[in-house]
């Protein structure tokens, strides 16, 4: 099967100071995959360049087959790539529903698009909350709405960057659980976290990022199997 | 025989129609840390933001070592000895470490409207930020421009700020947001080692954290207290685990840390 | 000692051979200009110091305090104007009138802040802007302050023993007076009150839980802005012998906050580097073409995409782009 997203010996930093120096990342459709790593180790750019928000120095970022790095943000988003981002960043002042059907788009091109009523049988709690306003909600809804939004757009990756942060711990336990369902349903995702139990429960593939290079990527069964790992790329 | 440092009496605060605090009575013992959890939307920013000062109640008292605190504005709550820190880091990211904690003490030692000194030849201002900075671990950054700073360091000087107004309350707002395992353990030694001299007022969402910093919990649900107690009373509290913590709880966490 | 790197607390401020050499060069400027027989380029050079105190006057607000305000000819007009109504009452002793208008500036300064200050971003743009416009309305429709005409100025204010009519003498009686604001000024900037202003600027909500009284320092601060503003005015009023409602207006206002950012808000020479471009350039292209203000508008935005945070901040950014090489940190979280 041909790799929805692969990411090659990318290299890029700010400014002139370089941040990363050789990511090799690869997600099959359907796949969960999660980027793992200390703080400052290279995730978060990682996502910046595949993203367009940093020009890969070297190397090269296939998504669909083509070649996405130099092309701008919003084009790669309307490929198919959503992001959940860090801090959620929701719309204050649109409705639950604006900020939802405002990102309404078929960009995988699926036969059963996401639609609000879907989206509310996901989140129940966003239904309740449908005409409130998006400063309105907790940390937990607006992470919700954060979710809803992206797969509005129907995407073929959907990337979550630390999105369980601030969460208490019911409301993280439920977020993982649509992940689960998400990806029992076929969607692929490429998430942040630091959570690594509910990481190697959800995701097939565990890619750890160590000073800006990947240094070892393998399945849950093999990263189960060597806390060694965890110690030394995690500090846990 | 224990102290109450911090009682708020029936606080209440609403947005619209909505209580974000409601009827909240509250108390810390001097030398405690007090964490506060709850699920998310239960209130516990807005009341934070009620003992610091920066948001005004619409009913119930805030008693400050026995002083009616409930309308003083912030800074005066902060010369009377509350200090706190922020979940989303507040600092001044285009000065250095230096400048940011000799502000701190520059508000604490005074002087700020007088526009004749030259800063530049004013120690004390020095001496006390390279006091704090040893005391948060940041004594080798102190000439580094914060913006460039990781985030595990930025996370300490946002303690230091608050530490560098030398409060007898601090309220910590999620000091380990977005840390990761090994910066969050630095900064659990760094709030325990601030007892007892310091009260603390904890928020955060990390059960493993609050179970091991916490000398007490109080537990808000729609912005109310609905059980106050140590670790092993509010891990059990069939309540708590209803409304927060879940039906398998810390298992989970705990395996990773 | 280790080294400092320099941020928005150190940033602007002048070292003292800056500064001499800059009082220096002011201070032969009028000598050269007689020699070369130039003699009209003297009181243009007032005319640049006095908007340069203006401006700078402007910067201790918007460029230090974050204030945008654009009501400050309110101010320069209460300075002006405090003048030429206590010399149609035979009041003209410089050293009762010059005090009397930076007093009655500050009041309405003062009076402005207090109300203003409780406002953010565009509003407080509007409300001082309002507040401006009610100053300018009150001066054209009152006949006691001559309407649409104006006060002229029977003669410049009086020193003993100094004679200002003359454009040399009132050079230099302009130039030692702006010097002195300069000089307050610079205590202001490099004080424990120049720090608190800045760093309210750059985080008003930090400042406030480190237990800053963040809205009387804006209202001090603002209130000075408004004083030193009307001392500009006063000596305008002097420089033109009169004064009229068009130093009132919103254009005069709007003016003062292109010379700030021209030259560099937040920059302790940012107001003097701004006006003295500003009226200079002005001056040059209105001596070739009717159309200068076409040409001048320019020639401005040339300079501001050039230099987007001020002609002062150029040597900051050179600076910073020889250093790039030495100061490097790998992070993740960059802007």
């Amino acid at each position: 099967m041909s790799a929805l997203l692969s990411i090659e010996r990318l290299e890029t930093g700010y400014g002139l100071s370089q941040a990363l120096f050789g990511v090799d990342l690869e997600i099959l459709p359907g796949q969960a995959a999660a980027l793992l790593g200390r703080n400052g180790m290279g995730k978060t750019t990682t996502l910046r360049a595949l993203f367009g928000q940093l020009p890969a120095w070297t190397g090269e970022i296939r998504f669909l087959g083509e070649r996405i790095d130099g092309r701008p943000t919003e084009r790669i988003a309307q490929m198919g790539l959503a992001l959940v981002p860090e801090g959620r960043q929701i719309f204050p002042n649109l409705s639950v529903t604006e900020n939802l059907s405002a990102f309404r788009a078929n960009r995988c091109g699926t036969a059963e698009p996401w639609t609000l009523d879907r989206i509310h049988e996901l989140f129940p709690a966003l239904q309740a909350r449908a005409r409130n306003l998006g400063h309105q909600l907790s940390g937990g809804e607006q992470q919700m709405l954060a979710v809803g939004r992206a797969l509005m757009t129907n995407p073929h990756l959907l990337v979550l960057d630390e999105a369980t942060e601030g969460l208490s711990p019911l409301i993280r336990r439920e977020l993982w659980n649509v992940l689960a369902r998400l990806k029992a349903a076929g969607q692929a995702i490429l998430v942040i976290d630091k959570y690594l139990d509910e990481l190697l429960r959800v995701a097939d593939r565990h890619t750890f990022i160590e000073k800006g290079r990947s240094v070892w990527t393998g399945d849950s069964t093999a990263l189960r199997d060597q806390p060694e790992l965890w110690h030394r790329y995690l500090g846990i | 025989m224990t102290h109450i440092v911090l009682e708020t009496d029936r606080l209440t605060k609403r947005f619209g129609g909505l209580a974000a605090t409601d009827e909240c009575s509250l108390e810390v013992v001097a030398g405690e840390i007090h964490a506060l959890i709850g699920p998310n939307g239960a209130g516990k920013t807005t009341l934070l933001a009620q003992l610091a000062g920066e948001l005004r109640p619409d009913s119930g008292r805030i008693l400050f070592e026995g002083r009616d605190i409930t309308r003083l504005p912030v800074h005066r709550r902060v010369a009377a000895g509350i200090a706190r820190s922020f979940q989303i880091t507040t600092l001044f990211p285009k000065f250095t470490v230096r400048e940011n904690l000799a502000l701190a003490v520059q508000a604490r030692t005074g002087h700020s409207f007088d526009g004749f000194g030259v800063v530049a030849d004013e120690s004390d201002l020095d001496d006390g930020a390279e006091e704090t900075a040893a005391q948060v671990g940041l004594s080798d950054v102190l000439d580094t421009v914060v913006g460039a700073l990781s985030h595990g360091r930025q996370r300490q000087l946002e303690l230091g700020m608050a530490l560098a107004c030398r409060p007898r309350l601090l309220l910590l707002d999620e000091p380990m947001a977005g840390t990761d395992p090994e910066e969050a353990q630095a900064m659990g030694r760094l709030i325990l080692a601030l007892r007892p001299a310091l009260t603390c007022i904890l928020v955060e969402h990390d059960m493993d954290v609050v179970f091991r910093l916490a000398d007490r919990i109080s537990v808000l649900v729609a912005g109310r207290v609905i059980a106050t107690g140590p670790a092993e009373t509010i891990r059990t509290d069939p309540q708590v685990i209803a409304a927060y913590l879940g039906a398998e709880p810390i298992a989970s966490t705990e395996s990773i840390r | 000692m280790s080294h400092r790197p320099q941020t928005p607390l150190t940033a602007g401020l002048p070292g003292p051979w800056t500064a001499i050499a800059v009082v220096v060069a002011l201070a032969l400027y009028p000598l050269a200009m007689h020699a070369a027989g130039q003699d009209f380029y003297i009181s243009l050079g007032s005319r640049v110091l006095i908007m340069a105190l203006a401006a700078s006057a402007l910067n201790l607000a918007l460029g230090y305090g974050g204030m945008i305000s654009l009501g400050h000819a309110a101010f320069l007009g209460v300075g002006g104007y405090a003048v030429a109504v206590l010399a149609q009452h035979g009041v003209l002793a410089a050293g009762l009138a010059l005090p009397v208008a930076v007093i009655a500036a500050a009041v309405a300064a003062f009076l402005i802040g207090a109300v203003s200050l409780r406002t953010r971003g565009v509003y407080f743009i509007m409300i001082t802007l309002a507040f401006a416009q009610v100053f300018y309305y009150l001066a054209i429709s009152l006949p006691r302050f001559g309407g649409d005409d104006g006060l002229p100025l029977a003669a410049r204010s009086q020193i003993p023993g100094l004679a200002l009519a003359g454009d040399l003498t009132f050079y230099y009686f302009v130039l030692f007076t702006v010097g002195l604001a300069f000089v307050l000024l610079y205590r202001l900037a490099a004080s424990r009150f120049g720090r608190a202003l800045v760093a309210v600027r750059e985080n008003e909500r930090r400042m406030a839980a480190i237990g800053y009284p963040v809205y009387r320092l804006r209202l001090v601060a603002f209130t000075l802005s408004g004083g030193l503003a009307g001392l500009a005015g006063a000596l305008l009023a002097n420089l033109n012998t009169g004064v009229t409602p068009h130093l009132l207006t919103w254009h005069q206002s709007g003016i003062l906050i292109v010379m700030v950012i021209l030259g560099g808000a937040g920059y302790f020479w940012g107001g003097l580097i701004g006006a003295a471009l500003f009226l200079v350039l002005e001056e040059v292209i209105s001596d070739h073409t009717e159309h200068w203000n076409l040409f001048l508008g320019l020639l401005l935005l040339f300079i501001v995409l050039a230099a987007p945070d001020g002609v002062m901040s150029l040597r900051q950014r050179l600076g910073a782009l020889l250093d790039r090489k030495k100061v490097a940190p790998a992070r993740e979280t960059a802007p």
